[in-house]
């Protein structure tokens, strides 16, 4: 058994794992967040509600209607999809035309009442939700018990990254999307729909969050407070890859999960601090994040 | 122009009789927490209203603030004015390397460092010894002001702490209207022709940067005095969304929007106390009202009313 | 002319709005009756919301009703509020209950930190203080005060039952998963103490970043590496309940052993038994211990139908029920007007009701109930809803606090 810098490789290895699953959550949350950037130019602070949000509608659908993981793992993002497209048809879509300040606001406000709502309702212990049978259980790898559980993660997490990537970047209606980012108003004249398509934009990266939602829902308990633990960070990684940048987001998140994962074994206490670090340096030096367009 | 500053030193005068009156009619303690918010507030809304900078991490310097103040006054005995004077002074420290770094950055970059560098204050407050961490430090002692006139009664540390405010309020007042802050609306209102007509913008805005820390370290001090506690939650990126939410109800940019919405803030703070996460439920709503129905805020809607600049 | 009277416009906008904020702080008329008045203060947003909360209100107002506080001629009032678990929160709200409300006693204060800071503030004022949710030892240590008793439980207990029965089973070697806060801190050290004292040996610790960690797998997987029999979890609520779910995961629970410091019924009710089951774990108070405790607990379900108390819960209504017996004895204006002078005449009786039986509380303010030591069933063992605990140990109270020499408690020695 050899070790690095005084800790035993296979440790290091079941870390750099670990941090690749968490990485997972933080890319699928900040896909969602930086689509919504890109298209509408509003930080969605409500994110992480959203992303709580999914979590208890999958809660919900097995308590109350007995309806189980694998149909929760489509329907829960639809339903917050369809909340999604409400909150952007009565609220959201008052905010294009004012500054970044006020969205970054009103969202931060959405965020406090949806969190509230549920803490009224549900109590912050959280509630349980168990790994689906078929996942349930671990392999040895040799350096590390991997529960299988967290291994489906971390691949669904990449096909839905890679997924998005592909539909924004090498389809009809991802070129779409990226001209009425750039030009709404021409786009609308060649007979687009362009008010539709941002509000199903917005629905759509709000879909993703509450579908990240019911994956992390097994893994950590179901708890009004579990979005607002993750907003920060995953907003730090959407500045870390460049505001409104698939890939950036994508990379970042990834690579932030892995930096985060180190960090816990060498200086625990600071894990959450780390990727603020990370954040000035990248920002100090490359002002627009590290894939970013200039402003 | 002339009508403007009669308006607003009218303003001004009733304002110093509310503080007068205030502890009369309302509980000394509430007025003096409401008085140290809004000195924050307005310190906050020199950078928002007058440079156009979001500084999301304020509470690193109105944290850092009540520490020093807090912990020279407890273990060198220091008198309260000078504990509070060194309080601004770490806020101002603090402020140069942090307005040094992030002041080249524009809109959500500049909100995201500064958020970014409160963060790592807010860290190392959780792991200094001397900030006793999770209990803070506690059983400040108020002392005695100049080392004569004690302050353990509630009335007179009011006025220290009255004074304070009413000398922050106009110093930041005076740094508004003065020619300095006529470069500043300009630096707001258009950056590249404040810059074309041969100002260093970078300098107007460090120091400007540099005085609302110093300010905001002069609030986050005398609190920790008046409470007796300095305590992470000064130093928590949520008291610095506190001071936006603050200065955004009052309204951005006006003289004392940030004291009346230190004023309702807390106020609502105190009297939803009782009703938990309800607190919660209704910040988020006034924050979405402000946005969607009153962008200008309280005092900004009155002003517009009333044609007043107040 | 034109500019005066718009100044005067503003000056009177600005003057109409000022009363309408505010109104409801000033000053309300209260006159210095005889009304008792308690103050429940706790958290009820955060993450020991379900730990104390509205069902700590909910059993003191009990213990008002089966006191029988009206027929004794006595009027009492309760008012509740959430210090959010911020010391500079809770310390406010105590300083304006006991300087504009006029109430006489605050109980509950779950939080460490919280904890101590309302109690500096009860010892300057003068006012009773039954601290029942906080953890820290040092309530009746070095910052004891004569206005301050501590009821249910404290860190040196729960290290010293938990941790105590744990390595006679034969846990020796133990690894930390401690939340960087003064009661993980705490709890830790002194567990360490008696883990190192009895000849066990802690193999590390991981410190982790409170309140915002959610995952903990790479602590598992370092304490897993490390081979320590026991897993010592120095944390709570919702942290406490992520880690043993977590753990479940990775299969720890297999070889190693975890010692879940403080745990509550309640916790344990929101991991479910199939996961919980197996778990040693220290309360003061069990629902269901004897008829006493069952028609206590029964009484509270009816009012909050989807809990059952614990010993936090159960503590702010024995704490309750001491409290107005004390006030009956020594008469209402005298407990008014001496916060100490109640304690003290708290202090001086036996504590008798239905949740901890018959106690005594020491010159340092600690009420010595006895501390159980329970293992959480198999869910093939629970027959009823709540059904969850085995009783292991018992031990009394007089061994199960920190001995009154080693507090250090300046009161002490006075």
């Amino acid at each position: 058994m050899f070790s690095i810098f005084g800790v035993p490789a296979p440790l290091l290895f079941g870390q750099l794992l670990l941090g690749l699953i968490n990485g997972g959550f933080y890319a699928m949350l900040s896909l969602g967040l930086a689509v919504i950037f890109g298209m509408l130019n509003i930080i969605n602070f409500a994110h992480g509600a959203m992303f709580m949000m999914g979590a208890f509608v999958a809660w919900m659908l097995l308590n109350y209607l007995g309806i189980n993981y694998w149909f929760a793992l489509p329907l829960a993002p639809l339903i917050v999809g369809v909340f999604g497209f409400v909150l952007e048809k009565t609220i959201i879509s008052r905010l294009y035309k004012l500054d970044h300040l006020y969205g970054l606001l009103l969202t931060f406000g959405l965020a406090l009442v949806l969190e509230g709502l549920f803490r009224n309702g549900y109590g912050s212990s959280g509630m349980p939700y168990q790994i689906p049978a078929l996942l349930g259980g671990a392999v040895n790898l040799g350096f590390m018990f991997l529960p299988i559980y967290r291994g489906w993660v971390i691949v669904v997490a990449l096909v839905v990254c890679i997924a998005t990537w592909m539909l924004i970047e090498k389809t009809k209606l991802g070129s779409l999307l990226r001209a009425a980012t750039e030009n709404p108003a021409l786009v609308q004249a060649f007979g687009v729909n362009v008010p539709r398509l941002v509000t199903l934009t917005f629905a759509g990266g709000v879909a993703l969050a509450a579908f990240a939602g019911v994956l992390a829902a097994p893994i950590y308990s179901v708890n009004p407070n579990m979005g607002s633990n993750f907003i920060n960070t995953v907003f730090a990684v959407v500045v870390i890859g460049g505001m409104g940048s698939i890939f950036g987001a994508i990379v970042s998140g990834f690579g932030l999960g892995v930096i985060e994962g180190l960090t816990k074994v060498f200086y625990p206490q600071a894990s959450d601090t780390v990727i603020f670090v990370v954040m000035v340096l990248v920002l100090l030096t490359r002002p627009a994040g590290l894939f970013g367009k200039a402003a | 122009m002339r009508g403007q500053r009669n308006t607003q030193i009218i303003a001004f005068l009733i304002l110093i009789a509310l503080v007068i009156a205030a502890p009369g009619m309302l509980y000394p303690v509430f007025v003096m927490k409401v008085l140290c918010f809004a000195l924050f507030a307005c310190a906050f809304n020199l950078l928002i209203g007058y440079v156009g900078l979001l500084s999301f991490g304020h509470a690193a310097f109105f944290g850092l603030g009540a520490y020093v103040t807090a912990w020279t006054a407890k273990n060198w005995g220091l008198t309260p004015e000078v504990a509070i004077l060194l309080g601004g002074v770490s806020g101002a420290a603090l402020g140069t390397v942090f307005g040094g770094l992030a002041i080249r950055r524009h809109g959500l970059y500049f909100a995201m460092i500064t958020l970014a560098l409160a963060q790592m204050v807010y860290f190392f407050c959780v792991e200094a010894p001397f900030t006793g961490g999770e209990d803070g430090i506690q059983q400040v002692p108020r002392g005695k002001l100049f080392g004569v006139f004690s302050l353990a009664n509630d009335m007179s540390i009011y006025w220290l702490v009255a004074a304070i405010f009413l000398i922050g309020f106009f110093l930041l007042n005076r740094a508004v209207h003065s020619p300095f802050g006529q470069v500043l609306k300009a630096i707001r209102e258009n950056e590249p022709r404040a810059t074309s007509l041969g100002y260093r913008i970078d300098s107007y805005k460090l120091i400007a940067f540099i005085l609302s820390t110093f300010i905001a370290g002069i609030a986050g001090g005398t609190k920790s005095l008046v409470f007796g506690i300095a305590t992470l939650t000064d130093v928590h990126w949520s008291m610095s969304g506190e001071v936006v939410l603050m200065t955004l109800l009052g309204g951005l940019g006006t003289v004392f929007g940030p004291v009346m919405g230190a004023l309702v803030v807390t106020a609502m703070e105190n009297y939803l106390a009782p009703f938990g996460a309800w607190v919660t439920v209704t910040q988020g709503l006034i924050f979405i009202a402000c946005v969607l129905a009153f962008r200008r805020g309280i005092i900004g809607e009155i002003g517009a009313r009333l044609k007043l600049a107040l | 002319m034109t500019i005066s009277r718009r100044a005067l416009l503003g000056a009177t906008a600005a003057g109409a709005i000022m009363p309408v904020i505010t109104a409801p702080w000033a000053p309300a008329a209260r006159a210095a009756t005889s009304v008792v008045r308690i103050g429940v203060l706790n958290d009820q947003s955060g993450p020991y919301r379900d730990v104390s909360g509205l069902n700590s209100v909910v059993c003191v107002k009990q213990a008002i009703q089966d006191f029988g506080a009206a027929n004794k001629g006595l009027t009492v009032e309760v008012l509740s509020a959430d210090h959010q678990n911020k010391p500079d929160v809770g310390a406010g709200i105590a300083r304006q209950w006991f300087d504009r409300d006029g109430v006489d006693m605050i109980i509950d204060v779950p939080t460490s930190s919280v904890g101590l800071a309302v109690a500096s503030v009860c010892r300057e004022k003068n006012r009773a203080y039954i601290n029942v949710g906080a953890g820290t030892a040092e309530l009746t240590g070095a910052q004891c005060a004569a206005t301050t008793i501590h009821w249910a439980y404290d860190t040196w207990m729960l290290a010293h039952s938990t941790g105590g029965a744990t390595v006679k089973a034969g846990g020796d070697t133990w690894y930390f998963l401690t939340a960087d806060y003064v009661f993980g801190h705490d709890l830790d050290r002194e567990t360490s103490g008696f883990v190192t004292a009895a000849g066990g040996k802690v193999l590390g610790h991981s410190t982790y970043p409170f309140p915002s960690t959610t995952d903990f797998s790479s602590f598992l997987l370092q304490a897993q590496a490390t081979g320590a029999k026991v897993l010592g979890l120095a944390n709570a609520g919702a942290d406490t309940v992520n880690s043993i779910k977590q753990a479940h995961e990775f299969g720890l629970t297999g070889k190693t052993r975890i010692a879940a410091l403080l745990m509550f019924i309640t916790d344990v009710h929101a991991l479910g038994l199939a996961t919980a089951q197996g778990l040693v774990l220290t309360e003061s108070f069990y629902w269901n211990m004897n008829e006493k405790t069952r028609a206590f607990a029964m009484r509270i379900k009816e009012k909050t139908p989807n809990n059952m108390p614990n010993m936090v819960q159960a503590g702010c209504y024995a704490g309750t029920i001491h409290y107005l017996k004390a006030i009956a004895d020594m008469g209402v204006a005298a407990a008014k007007a001496s916060g100490a002078a109640a304690i003290a005449r708290m202090k001086a009786m036996p504590t008798e009701d239905d949740a901890f039986g018959t106690c005594h509380i020491r010159e340092d303010g600690r009420v010595l109930v006895p501390a159980y030591l329970f293992e959480v069933k198999t869910p093939a063992e629970s027959k009823e809803p709540w059904d969850y605990y085995k009783l292991l140990v018992t031990t009394p109270g007089n061994e199960a606090f920190r001995p009154l020499a080693d507090g250090h408690c300046p009161l002490v020695h006075a």
